[in-house]
């Protein structure tokens, strides 16, 4: 296993800046999540990881070795992609055996044989290993590609949002499997995910990236309780974090703009007027959308409230973030 | 009667089904009819109004196998009593044996230059639509609609500069030379086809095998090739077709050595004239690798014609 190092790295395709001036270190045996909205650049930064894409300029490397010049086979990385990962004119074996037999590893046949079993007794794929990768579900095909990622040893292991195409359920039990996996073998892991619990709950780190450029860089936690900016905060939070201008509630420092304020972080039974204006029952939780001086609010709420629309609710904010003109945090 | 969108009412069904068979039955008859006339006398060929039964005989394959000359009643004596069948259907013609005709020869030529071609279009198409497909090749578009436009007049209507052109180069009556010409003329109708095919690829297979540790050419043929099978197969049917039927530049650049069947078998000519009966069986045979060829590869041209329009 290896640290994973992007220098400087810029990538432009026509017109579209993908990556500006990107350095993000990746920890040996840490395990990376890279957060943004599409076309911040998660996946340009792990195709420029793979080989797969030459950056502009600026260097990557692996284990402190430079990647310049390095074809994706000499880099020793494994990528499991969003789709399209099966070939589809092999069965299950083939496919686990692909990597074991590229020129590169030149595996003897009992060790691939060994490796494909083990592999597919980790994953629960082994009563499918004969069938045709085609004939497979959604989530055994994901199964499977991230099962030919875990058959080689390779330096780092790239993941572009390998769970997305799944069904709730199913994203789930592999987010456990992917976490065990990681933490068993101790394995430098970059991954790149939309979902906010995938990050919250397997990532040792969290990348939020904008635009290609790395705004802020560290624990899940960091970044959910300390963001540096309105846009890392809304990065994380299930609802989104309330952003209003910052005097509504007053007592805001000068430079603020506007404040954000985590739903959890709205006191209720304290403070100004608001209303309901509606009531979302989740199960485990309600959501409660209300009306403060003409801004829309979101807070979450007991989950056996009574409330219903038009009822006036005191709030007052507790640890609210305050941003300025640009967005950067203030306080 | 409840009326569905996808499921044909009984009426509709008939009527399709009546309209398929009559168009079957009508792009038959002439197949039909070539291979009835292989079977019929020289005399019940010709015959006005023709002759749909009659008695078979295997006069046409005879000859069409074989050069016969007119014999003297002396000559009759001198050879004996008929050997073989063939011998004693050509004796009732007045006729005896002098040996093989060159249709043998000119059917291995048409085999050779026809499956040649095919199997070089298809190395060098799958090859460039690849290259098209994938790569930021310079003036791309351009490039296409040049390889599209040579295809844009008849290649009958450069006949003169080619002729010329193989004469200098040798190329006059050899196999290689009509290998060449058939695989010039396909390539451009291949090169187009096979990069839709190619094109309906995703790159992430490609993508996934050069992690694996392949490199660009064997992620090529190990992941690329085999899942454009059904295109390369479709396509290589429609090369074959082509090179195989071609007569006009057959007729022009080749004579001896090289000639293939297409010119050669409309020549056939027996005793009283043309010998319709040996050129139908000759058209009759010339019909089968081709027939094969295309019942063997059947399962990919059919999936190879809608591919595209069905969504995986």
């Amino acid at each position: 296993m290896a640290e994973i190092s992007l220098t400087g790295v810029s990538k432009s395709f026509g017109d579209d800046v993908a990556l500006d001036n990107l350095t993000m270190t990746v920890p040996d045996g840490s395990f990376v999540v890279l957060l943004g909205p599409t076309g911040a650049g998660k996946t340009t930064t792990l195709r420029m990881v793979s080989g797969l894409d030459k950056p502009d300029s600026g260097d990557v490397s692996i284990g402190g070795r430079t990647m310049a010049g390095l074809t994706p086979a000499q880099r020793n990385v494994a990528m499991v992609f969003q789709q399209y990962s099966l070939y589809p004119h092999l069965t299950v074996r083939e496919n686990l055996e692909f990597p074991l037999k590229s020129p590169v590893l030149q595996t003897p046949a009992a060790e691939i044989k060994r490796k494909v079993d083990e592999v597919a007794e980790v994953l629960q794929i082994n009563h499918k290993l004969d069938n045709k990768a085609t004939a497979l579900s959604g989530g055994e095909m994901q199964r499977v590609s991230i099962g030919r990622a875990l058959v080689r040893n390779p330096s780092v292991y790239l993941m572009d949002e390998p769970l997305s195409s799944l069904d709730a359920k199913l994203r789930a039990d592999l987010r456990v499997e992917l976490k065990n996996i990681q933490a068993n073998s101790g394995a430098t892991l970059l991954y790149v995910t939309h979902d906010q619990t995938e990050a919250m709950t397997m990532a040792t780190h969290v990348g939020v990236l904008d635009h290609g450029k790395l705004v802020q860089f560290g624990t899940p936690r960091q970044i959910y309780e300390d963001p540096v900016s309105v846009y890392a905060a809304s990065r994380l939070g299930q609802p989104r974090i309330n952003i209003l201008p910052a005097d509504v509630f007053g007592g805001a420092p000068d430079a603020a703009k506007t404040i954000g304020l985590r739903p959890e972080h709205i006191v209720q039974g304290d403070g100004e007027n608001s209303m309901v204006k509606r009531v979302e029952r989740l199960g485990d939780q309600t959501r409660l959308h209300l009306d403060f001086k003409d801004h829309d609010l979101i807070t979450v709420t007991d989950a056996h409230t009574q409330l219903k629309h038009g009822d006036i609710v005191k709030i007052r904010p507790e640890k609210p973030y305050y941003f300025d003109a640009v967005g950067a945090r203030v306080v | 009667m409840s009326f569905s969108v996808t499921e044909p009412t009984k009426g509709t069904k008939w009527f399709a089904g009546i309209l398929v068979v009559a168009y079957a039955v009508v792009t038959i008859i002439p197949l039909l009819w070539i291979i009835a006339t292989g079977f019929k006398s020289p005399t019940d060929s010709i015959a006005y109004p023709p002759v749909v039964v009659f008695e078979p005989t295997l006069e046409g394959y005879v000859n069409l196998f074989t050069d016969r000359t007119r014999a003297t009643a002396q000559m009759l004596e001198e050879a004996g009593p008929p050997t073989t069948w063939y011998d004693e259907i050509a004796r009732e013609r007045g006729t005896v044996i002098s040996g093989p005709s060159r249709y043998g020869e000119r059917f291995l030529n048409s085999i050779i230059i026809g499956f040649g071609s095919t199997a070089l279009c298809m190395i060098l198409g799958t090859m460039a639509a690849y290259a098209f497909s994938r790569f930021k090749v310079p003036l791309k578009d351009d490039l296409l609609f040049f390889i599209l436009s040579t295809r844009m007049m008849p290649p009958i209507a450069v006949a003169i500069p080619i002729f010329l052109m193989f004469r200098n180069l040798g190329l006059n009556d050899t196999h290689l030379g009509m290998i060449l010409l058939y695989t010039a003329v396909n390539l451009s109708l291949s090169v187009w086809l096979l990069k839709g095919f190619i094109d309906e690829i995703p790159t992430e297979y490609e993508e996934a095998a050069l992690i694996d540790g392949y490199t660009r050419f064997q992620a090529f043929y190990k992941v690329v090739l085999p899942q454009a099978a059904t295109g390369i197969a479709s396509t290589a049917i429609f090369c074959l077709i082509f090179a195989w039927n071609e007569y006009a530049f057959a007729v022009l650049l080749t004579s001896g050595t090289a000639q293939t069947a297409p010119p050669f078998i409309p020549n056939i000519i027996g005793v009283n004239g043309k010998d319709w009966p040996a050129v139908a069986a000759g058209a009759t045979i010339f019909l089968v690798p081709v027939m094969v060829f295309t019942v063997l590869l059947r399962k990919h041209l059919l999936r190879g014609i809608t591919f595209g329009a069905v969504r995986k």
